[in-house]
């Protein structure tokens, strides 16, 4: 008998410690992915990024260090539409985590609550790396960060029931927030209305769409080959005879190629954070967002 | 909206009018509770209507107020949907991804690859020869995978030799549903035997296998098993795991495996791994091969220069240590990066050696037979620029002591087994390649190689190695 009563006392006491030690465990492809889920989260959460800023995302390496997060983890978070194709499939069946398995509501892919732009009418690798679900690059467009907290605070609030309240109080909170800066950034980048400007990589073409800018060329000769002599050459060329405002590049870009091309042709190169910690200012996305225009609109003075 | 509403309630009608109809042979009575019922129900769905109206309403309201922002994540599904309904969906729609890789070399040797051997090792069967001289098709890669159901994926990996031959490197299937970090496979798959065997020759840093896969492993063992594997559920990076097979290749013999019940070979293996920084991952691993090798043949010419044919029954057992170590500077490798690794393995063979098992020579003659041998090989390749890598292996193998009980007992000479007379091979080897992007490599390459008693070989080889179709992921 008391041996029945001191158990139950136990049970008792482990359901009680259990929700402070049961917080969800979120594996992140993507700084951004993870800096949303903590907003939406925030203590009934752990995230864990996979990737930093200063890596580039189709490039990682399927390290043993992410197949043992990822096999603790009870939602994953990534972007999809081919992005992570290169190394997320070999976690997914190396982890031994059905939880998280692509189709139950452990996986969650952010590119399919948007709508994806540049879906390839020919899909054929000589024209570079291309994605056949459409430019995967979507947290750009600050509106799509809206659309995939929308959704991903669902998702958080359907594996994790007892706490969908807190999920959606705090999901209203940051949508509120979200839209008073989303109104801000849209009136600061009013003057980079029509802007031309030259791109790394095709991973800006949401921002482009959001921000009405207007793409006059990449460095990269194809999306994913690093830029040569010869292409730079042809851009240069093209500069003299109708100059861009700004010359782009991302934080885990070489930034010797922008270099090259804003020395020669006299337009200002500008390195901006592409994702949460990409620069000082990138600590959250809202500083994301706000470093982002800030250096736009240095650039394209 | 009113016609939404006004659907609704018609189909509320309708479904009362059911009732109405199966039960048209009920008394007065039950007919006023249905009546009284499909009121109710009338009631009830014009409520709910009147509420989802005004919800609908508020919702609207909200969303004109916020205009900027179409933040239903509903309407981006919607519109999501439609860019996938466009899509013409076809038969083939379900058909496996298929990859294909493709390569070729060009080869100028200064010994001819047709006499190549090891020597000090025992002949392990397998295609250890080094590339042809001259322009040759090397072996092509036919890679079909999808998932079977929810809890099966297979894949199918056929190589296609230039000797017009058609094999099966692996195929096998294996499980996406089981939880707590457990996977399992079947069928033919590449073993967890050190580090390089589980990677596909494609996507090696070097032209060729080390020396040391090349006698231990006949180059890369394939085995028809089932692999067992656990994850540790913790943020080292932990595996186990256990092959059983049928023991198909050298070590184990003869060729194809016995013709027997049970198990060939077992194998367990474990690997620790993890990050230091962001700069730098690595993992270590730990595998032992047991298998009993019965009649497992070799190729030699005694001291009277006549081919033989040896066997060896007994017990192998093989340990194999591996390191990989990469950096990269923030984790960022497509500027520089640097891959460091490593493989020791030793083994023990015990039992019985047969000479010139076909007769034809002196005659069948049987003597104890054991060994204890050793081999490591260690390699770096640096990207030094984006696109451009360069590399160097050193390959050292050990012939430790092994005995000959034909030999030391006066039956045989020890010319009588002239492969396995004490000698160390070693090689160097640099390489440098260029990736025009991540689907296609040009390599260059160029080996020092004494695997010949006394005969050094210098091998250049010109190597492309292309990856068609589907992408390709690649292990660690």
């Amino acid at each position: 008998m008391k041996a029945t009563t001191s158990f139950s006392v136990f049970v008792a006491l482990a359901c009680l410690a259990l929700p402070a030690s049961a917080a969800v465990s979120v594996f992140a492809c993507e700084p951004e992915w993870a800096a949303l889920a903590q907003e939406l989260g925030g203590d009934r959460v752990t995230v864990y990024a996979a990737t930093t800023a200063l890596q580039d995302v189709h490039h990682i390496e399927a390290r043993p260090s992410l197949i043992a997060r990822m096999r603790s983890a009870d939602l994953v978070v990534c972007t999809g539409a081919e992005l992570e194709a290169g190394w997320l499939p070999l976690l997914l069946t190396q982890s031994g985590n059905a939880r998280v398995r692509p189709g139950s509501d452990g996986y969650f892919e952010a590119s399919q609550f948007v709508v994806k732009l540049e879906i390839p009418k020919l899909l054929d690798r000589s024209q570079g790396d291309v994605h056949p679900g459409g430019n995967p690059h979507i947290h750009t467009d600050a509106r799509n960060v809206a659309r995939v907290a929308e959704a991903l605070s669902a998702r958080l609030a359907k594996i994790d029931a007892a706490n969908a309240q807190v999920y959606a109080s705090r999901s209203g909170a940051f949508l509120a927030r979200w839209r008073a800066a989303l109104a801000r950034w849209e009136h600061e980048a009013q003057p980079l209305k029509g802007a031309r400007i030259i791109v790394y990589h095709r991973d800006w073409s949401y921002l482009i769409n959001w921000l009405g800018l207007v793409e006059a060329g990449s460095l990269e000769p194809k999306p994913g080959l690093p830029p040569t002599p010869g292409h730079l050459a042809e851009l240069l060329g093209l500069m003299q005879r109708e100059p861009a405002r700004v010359i782009i590049y991302s934080a885990y870009n070489d930034p010797r190629a922008a270099a090259f091309l804003s020395e020669r042709s006299k337009i200002a190169a500008a390195m901006l954070p592409y994702t949460v910690g990409g620069s000082d200012r990138a600590k959250d996305l809202f500083g994301l967002f706000d470093d982002t225009i800030a250096r736009l609109l240095a650039g394209a003075k | 909206m009113f016609q939404s509403s006004n659907f609704a309630r018609s189909m509320a009608i309708a479904a009362g009018f059911a009732v109405f109809q199966s039960a048209h042979a009920a008394t007065d009575d039950d007919l006023k509770d249905l009546r009284e019922q499909v009121k109710q129900l009338r009631e009830q769905y014009e409520r709910r209507i009147d509420a989802l109206e005004k919800r609908l309403q508020q919702a609207e309201q909200s969303a004109g107020k916020a205009e900027a922002v179409a933040t239903k994540a509903e309407f981006a599904a919607q519109e999501v949907a439609l860019q996938a309904g466009s899509r013409p969906v076809s038969e083939g729609a379900m058909n496996p991804g298929i990859s294909l890789i493709m390569n070729g070399t060009y080869g100028n040797l200064s010994r001819d690859p047709a006499t190549y051997r090891i020597n000090g090792f025992a002949p392990s069967g397998g295609e250890v020869a080094p590339i042809g001289r001259g322009l040759s098709l090397g072996e092509s890669e036919l890679v079909l995978a999808a998932n079977v159901d929810p809890n099966f994926r297979g894949t199918l990996i056929a190589k296609l030799g230039a000797d017009d031959t058609v094999g099966i490197e692996e195929g096998f299937i294996q499980t996406l549903g089981l939880s707590n970090g457990l996977t399992a496979r079947a069928g033919r798959f590449l073993a967890g035997v050190g580090y390089l065997n589980e990677i596909h020759p494609h996507a090696w840093d070097f032209a060729d296998a080390p020396l040391a896969s090349k006698v231990f492993l006949g180059n890369q063992l394939g085995e028809d098993g089932v692999q067992v594997k656990w994850v540790a559920p913790t943020d080292l990076y932990f595996d186990a795991g256990m092959e059983l097979g049928r023991g198909r290749k050298f070590p184990a013999g003869p060729d194809n495996g016995r013709n027997k019940n049970g198990i060939g070979s077992a194998n367990v293996f474990a690997h620790l791994g993890g990050d230091i920084g962001t700069d730098t991952a690595w993992q270590v691993g730990l595998s032992h091969l047991r298998t009993q090798p019965r009649d497992r043949t070799y190729q030699d010419a005694d001291a009277a220069g006549i081919n033989v044919t040896n066997s060896f029954s007994g017990s192998s057992r093989l340990w194999v240590l591996s390191g990989v170590l990469k950096w990269a500077p923030q984790g960022n490798s497509t500027i520089n990066n640097l891959k460091l690794q490593g493989e020791y393995f030793s083994r023990d063979e015990g039992g019985d050696l047969v000479y010139d098992s076909g007769g034809a020579s002196r005659g069948a003659q049987s003597g104890a037979y054991s060994s204890k041998q050793s081999g490591w090989y260690g390699q770096a390749v640096y990207q030094f620029a984006p696109q451009w890598r360069a590399g160097y292996r050193y390959d050292r193998l050990n012939a430790g002591s092994s005995s000959i009980g034909l030999v030391s007992g006066g039956a045989r000479l020890a010319a009588d087994f002239p492969v396995l007379e004490r000698y160390s091979p070693t090689r160097n080897t640099w390489m440098i390649d260029w990736s025009g992007s991540e689907f296609s490599r040009w390599r260059l390459q160029f080996a020092q190689d004494k695997s010949r008693a006394g005969a050094p070989d210098n091998q250049v080889a010109l190597q492309y190695i292309m990856s068609l179709g589907a992408h390709g992921v690649h292990k660690f």
